[in-house]
């Protein structure tokens, strides 16, 4: 009988696991071990500026670790949604640390680059083809959206994997990926199904996250035909039928209904089966082909930059008059700032008040008293740097300066933590392509480059 | 009457990509989930209610193997967009703690 052996390292690589981890599950003689080392939860700068949210000390840490795993067992490494985002410069910079390791550990070994960054060209032309269509209720993809955007990048399925799998790369390092994309690739290659391979994917993922206790760590997989079994290799964490089924939750719109580039996962009926207090096997998984092959794309534009100012205040009576003091405070600014020459349709004043309604906003259903100290985290957008600054340091001194009625601490309304009071935050991105492109083949967006490292 | 604070195992809030939000309410025994089930307070039009979105956005799911009620409702302000103020969405949950099952939790 087939039988494929995966093994996931950690939820994110950089996030970490331990090593003795690492051994238990080469132990068990897996077919691949790799990690996910993307997500798009960090938000739209990540992949606006090329950089990664894990830092690169703690990605080469876990990747270190794993290619070093890999020249003393031949088993191959899958890194997906490499550098966090999966664009250009983000493959780049986990392939330079790779090559980095290779040098230092004096390793040798064949890598596959697989690139997901778009070309602009490439997506206007699907666009007018009208071959693309827009997720989440956004606008339809049109030729400015298109050209504003600092990225864009597809998401690949299994499909690259398999081919880099077959031409014997030892190292895959994968741009932007659905993340059960390498896993579902080995599994597939293997000859076994659709609906074990993306299920076994969707289990290897995030590492050990279907176990208990919750801490980065890895996870081993066993998919043989009709089902898919889960072991944490380390032995203080199980996984419970419980805990497997509750990971459907993670992430997804739909517990039960999983949509993948050239189908749909459905889990409605899987039977969930402790095969020993740590082990549990899931069957029942289901694969719906679907008649169009898509590739969902992700992009960001410019917005601007930011500047940040971070102040609170302690007294009640200010407190007691906030909203009409922040009215007054934006106000103030706006004939400030326009008095040197950044109008009011040149920037935007977010003032966060922490302690009201900080962290919904308006969903915020808490209308009672407020407690005895306040945060105001005040953030300004422009189309410049010197502009954002320019405008959070009148912002921050309006803030700390201002009169109001009553107002007994006469020498400064704001307890500012630190010096310098304002932060340069650089440029700021939002999410501006969200949408779905048809394809003719799975691996034509994502070109493959080998390299003998 | 019991808050979901008071009897679920699990309640939380996450992106479901940066245009969604879904929120997972967890129940530990299969026992107090049916109970909770049959009260029928966990549905589509509270959702739509607490996070202020047409109740034809809200996505519901009753997903009795993890013994699990799932919603996932638009952001009014995308992940990262100017304004939002929860770029992961893990903290989009309270508004859930505090609504009440007509139960007796001491039963």
């Amino acid at each position: 009988m087939t039988e494929v052996r995966l093994l996931s390292t950690t939820a994110i690589l950089g996030y970490g696991f331990p090593e003795d981890s690492l051994k238990r599950g080469l132990a068990r003689k897996p077919h691949l071990m790799g990690a996910d080392a993307g997500s798009v939860d960090p938000g739209p700068y990540y992949l606006g500026s090329g950089k990664s949210f894990a830092s690169p000390r703690a990605i080469k840490r876990d990747l270190q670790l794993m290619l070093r795993a890999s020249a003393e067992t031949g088993v191959p490494v899958a890194i997906s949604t490499a550098g966090g985002a999966g664009g250009t410069p983000h493959l780049e910079a986990t392939a330079e640390l790779a090559r980095e390791i290779a040098r230092e550990d004096k390793l040798d070994f064949k890598m596959a680059l697989i690139g997901s960054e778009q070309d602009k060209a490439f997506l206007a032309r699907k666009a007018a083809e009208g071959k693309t269509r827009a997720l989440a209720g956004l606008p339809a993809l049109g030729g400015e959206t298109i050209e504003r955007a600092t990225r864009i990048v597809g998401l690949m399925g299994p499909e690259p994997y398999i081919e880099a799998l077959d031409a014997g790369a030892q190292v895959i390092i994968g741009g932007r990926s659905t993340d059960p994309a390498p896993w579902a690739a080995a599994v597939i290659r293997a000859g076994l199904g659709q609906a074990e391979a993306w299920y076994a994917g969707k289990m290897l993922e995030c590492g050990a996250e279907p176990a208990l206790p919750k801490k980065e760590d890895c996870l081993f997989v066993t998919v043989t035909e009709g089902g898919v079994e889960c072991e944490p290799t380390n032995p203080i964490r199980r996984c419970t039928p419980m805990s497997v089924a509750n990971f459907a939750l993670h992430e997804n719109s739909s517990p039960v209904r999983h949509v993948e580039p050239g189908g749909v996962l459905d889990t409605t009926d899987c039977v969930f089966e402790a095969v020993s207090d740590r082990a549990v096997r899931i069957s029942g998984m289901r694969w719906e082909p679907s008649d169009r092959l898509t590739i969902k794309l992700e992009g960001v534009e410019l917005v601007g930059y930011r500047a940040v100012a971070i102040c609170a205040t302690r007294d009640p009576v200010l407190i007691a008059t906030i909203d009409p003091y922040l009215v007054r405070v934006r106000e103030i600014v706006a004939e400030k700032t326009s008095a040197f020459g950044i109008g009011a349709a040149d920037y935007e004043l977010v003032i966060r008040v922490y302690g009201r309604d900080g962290v919904m906003g308006a969903l915020e259903p808490y209308k009672g008293p407020l407690g005895h100290e306040l945060c105001f985290v005040i953030e300004a957008i422009c189309p410049t740097q010197e502009q954002a600054s320019a405008v959070i340091a009148i912002a921050r001194t309006t803030m700390l300066h201002s009169d109001f009625p009553g107002r007994l601490c006469k020498e400064g309304n704001m307890a500012i933590p630190f010096s310098p009071s304002d932060l340069e935050a650089g440029a700021m991105y939002r999410f501006s392509v969200f949408h779905t492109v048809e394809v003719d083949t799975p691996t034509e967006m994502f070109p493959i480059r080998y390299e003998k490292v | 009457m019991a808050s979901i604070a008071s009897i679920a195992q699990v309640c939380k809030s996450k992106n479901a990509g940066p245009f969604f939000f879904t929120i997972d309410v967890v129940f530990e025994k299969k026992e107090m989930f049916e109970r909770v089930r049959a009260t029928n307070v966990l549905k589509a039009e509270l959702f739509a209610d607490l996070y202020k979105v047409d109740l034809a956005d809200v996505q519901f799911t009753i997903y009795p193997a993890a013994l699990a009620f799932k919603a996932t409702v638009p952001r009014r302000i995308p992940a990262g967009e100017i304004g939002d103020s929860d770029v992961y969405g893990a903290q989009q949950h309270a508004p859930l703690l505090t609504v009440d099952i007509p139960i007796n939790d001491l039963d």
